[in-house]
């Protein structure tokens, strides 16, 4: 059976989560390496043990735990969101109320971790189970529209909450990766500190690090499952044909509740991480450009698929890290002087005062686009490349890589 | 930079009725801007299925165009000097509208024409991915500070029985109406036929011999025009100082008026702009003050939204809207 990879002779066998042996060990290496990244120990990725990169790869943990959350509603059901970050904040907010301390005019609670991750998992989950009965009342075009009312409700409701929320673009402090039993002084696990566990120094964003990626290999399991179960099997059914799986005996708006409830159980889990790790937010952020990134991040990845929506989620925090150095490298090379290639650097990149250029490394007003606007610019085009010339996303292009290999040498 | 309807707010001492008035006819100026946004939404959806979230975004590079003509190089103003100035800029906000128009063109060339027939995700985002490139460029184009659109009416005010309203609030109503003509007859023409012929069924109205694409082209051209005129207007006096990053934000409101009126319906979204745009207005003039500190800032700007989902509970296709009729 070996050789033959798409064989199953057992239904559970078809359904398990990695069914060959080679996807097992893949899975197990990729992780291996994963952890071990913080230490410095894998040839070739020791830059990534740097404290900025250990911060991005952080992010890209936090984040993919809420782009698995739309994967559920949107690749799985194929109710299309534009709300997720309403959750988000829901989330975020959820946790500051029962795990933040009373700062000057806002609440909290101070209770430990165990309490508020899980709080703003549920508490998420429950507003979007309010919330679904009448978002499914509408469909296609139209959810789309009312999941976009709701973000910009929500976030108008955030900044009228000063005291859970801190207020309007001044945002309040969240609780930090602390384990405590109760509220006692000192944590027995803390994630804030540099220092020794088992004997390995390690810096606090190492730290934050591991617990993140482990919060994320929770959640990717959760999806697993999900995708596995008969849940999941409905979900698709809905997504695929909803009148069909209605006829078939699916209940139509119980599973697209369902749906929202997990995907906004996962977004507010997000929004709470999220808070936790940046320690400060403002309601602001929780904005339209959020659920953006959440659904670039499954459509770039390839929808419908947890590897794509990881691939995907990475991908969306990578980004702007890489186009910020892209850009250091070009300025680089059009200041060292003669050559083509200093030219065709100059061409792009404006680094004096009337320099033109598409993107400038001034400070300040000038006639290039500042790296931000350039981050956002090679979103938006890479967005509408992808949607036009691989509408099946990262997964689809690594499809193909595998079946080209697959058949190797022949074409198939 | 939003007045938001301080003005009036100020006057202070007015009788109810005044306040009633004032809030109404800025409402209708407001609403005529949302209504032409939403006319732009819907000739576009409903001729080629897209909904585009990118309306603002060109709304504001359209009005970026007017105000650069304008203010900057002064075309066709320095042509034709014999003309009265409010001419002159009426003329150049024409040509900005025209160069909107191309764009939106272009724009349904490069981007949408690929994705006919893709999943209405895809469709979705990549209107939303155009609306990051646009506003981006735009932002840039503008730069940190509003630009004034030399609009010839400034600030002047004229009173209407207990109202006052400003001149280029006139200059909206007026020029939405003349818009709204204009569609109309543009339905009865030979394009406009076919158009429609094209949105009831694309593959009879082919069979006919029309070409979608070109039918495709014309809506997003028009869609776009009209967007310019809307971004144009909302730069102007009682809403803003001119030309901001925050002009592409003002279209997303026109959303909910769209989903109001139903999705597919030309006199829908007229309606629904009208009651998004009174409705924020009316909001915005009684729900301010000590008693109503509760609600925050802002607040008359989530108001289409809330007005939307009530009439989403009510009937889920808008309220001129047809139902959507499912087969297996």
């Amino acid at each position: 059976m070996r050789t033959r990879p798409r064989l199953y002779v057992s239904y559970a066998s078809e359904v398990s989560l990695l069914p060959t042996w080679t996807q097992k060990i893949a899975a197990l290496l990729f992780l291996t390496v994963l952890v071990l990244i913080p230490f410095g120990l894998i040839p070739g990725l020791g830059f990534l043990a740097d404290n900025d990169w250990m911060k991005i790869l952080s992010r890209v943990a936090i984040f993919a735990i809420g782009a698995l959350g739309l994967h559920i509603l949107s690749g799985l059901a194929g109710q299309v969101s534009l709300g997720h970050a309403f959750f988000v904040g829901i989330g975020a907010y959820t946790a500051a109320i029962l795990g933040g301390e009373v700062g000057k005019g806002t609440w909290g609670l101070g209770l430990p971790i165990w309490i508020w991750l899980p709080a703003a998992a549920v508490v998420a989950a429950v507003i979007g189970a309010v919330i679904a009965p009448v978002a499914v009342r509408v469909r296609g075009i139209y959810l789309a529209i009312v999941t976009l009312g709701l973000v910009f409700v929500g976030e108008w409701m955030f900044r009228s909450l000063p005291f859970i929320t801190g207020g309007s673009q001044a945002g309040r402090k969240f609780p930090g990766f602390e384990f405590r039993f109760w509220m006692e002084e000192t944590p027995f696990l803390d994630f804030t500190s540099d220092g020794a566990w088992f004997g390995v120094q390690m810096t606090s964003e190492a730290k934050t690090y591991i617990l993140l990626l482990a919060f994320a290999v929770v959640a990717v399991v959760i999806a697993k499952n999900i995708q596995r179960t008969r849940i999941g099997r409905a979900f698709m059914s809905i997504r695929d044909r909803d009148i069909a799986a209605e006829v078939m005996g699916v209940a139509d708006t119980k599973h697209k509740v369902m749906a929202f409830a997990l995907s906004s159980a996962l977004a507010g889990a997000t929004g709470a991480l999220m808070g936790a790790f940046v320690g400060r937010l403002i309601p602001e952020g929780f904005s339209l450009f959020l659920s953006i990134q959440f659904v670039a991040a499954l459509l770039i990845g390839g929808l419908g698929t947890v590897s794509g929506t990881l691939l995907g989620a990475a991908f969306v925090v990578v980004l702007p890290r890489l186009v910020q150095d892209f850009t250091g490298l070009l300025a680089a090379t059009a200041e060292s002087g003669a050559g083509f290639l200093s030219a065709v650097a100059g061409f792009f990149v404006s680094t004096a005062e009337h320099d033109p250029g598409i993107v400038s490394t001034l400070p300040g007003p000038s006639p290039g686009l500042n790296i931000a606007q350039f981050n956002l610019l090679l979103y938006g085009l890479l967005l509408i490349g992808f949607l036009i010339f691989e509408p099946l996303g990262l997964y689809g292009i690594w499809i193909r890589i595998r079946n080209y290999w697959k058949s190797w040498p022949f074409t198939y | 930079m939003m007045l938001d309807f301080v003005v009036f707010a100020q006057v202070g001492g007015q009788a109810a009725a005044d306040k009633f008035a004032n809030a109404t006819s800025s409402g209708i100026a407001l609403g005529a801007i949302y209504a032409l946004l939403a006319l732009g939404l819907v000739l576009i959806y409903k001729a080629t299925q897209v909904l585009n979230f990118a309306h603002g975004a060109i709304a504001a590079l359209g009005a970026f165009f007017a105000a650069y003509l304008a203010t900057v190089i002064n075309f066709p103003g320095r042509y034709v000097t014999f003309l009265p100035v409010t001419l002159q800029w009426i003329l150049s906000a024409l040509v900005a509208v025209l160069i909107t128009a191309v764009v939106g063109l272009v724009l349904e060339r490069l981007a949408i024409r690929p994705m006919i027939g893709e999943p209405l995700f895809s469709v979705v985002m990549i209107t939303i991915a155009l609306d990051i490139v646009i506003r981006t460029i735009t932002d840039d184009f503008i730069g940190t500070n509003p630009r004034p659109l030399g609009d010839p009416w400034g600030a002047d005010v004229i009173h209407i029985g207990p109202a006052f309203v400003a001149k280029s609030e006139m200059a909206t109503v007026l020029v939405t109406l003349i818009c709204l003509v204009g569609i109309a007859l543009f339905f009865r023409s030979r394009y406009g036929v076919a158009m429609r012929a094209t949105a009831f069924d694309q593959e009879a109205a082919m069979a006919q011999g029309i070409s979608a694409g070109r039918i495709f082209a014309l809506a997003w051209a028009i869609g776009a025009g009209l967007a310019a005129v809307a971004g144009v207007f909302s730069s102007l006096f009682p809403r803003s100082i001119g030309v901001s990053n925050t002009t592409a934000f003002f279209a997303f409101r026109a959303l909910p008026a769209i989903v109001i009126g139903g999705l597919d319906s030309i006199s829908g979204a007229v309606v629904g702009g009208f009651i998004v745009g009174l409705a924020e207005s009316y909001a915005g003039a009684y729900l301010i003050g000590d008693s109503w500190s509760f609600l925050g800032l802002g607040f008359a700007g989530v108001m289409p939204y809330i007005v939307m989902l009530v009439v989403l509970i009510v009937r889920p296709y808008g309220l001129f809207g047809t139902e959507e009729i499912r087969r297996v």
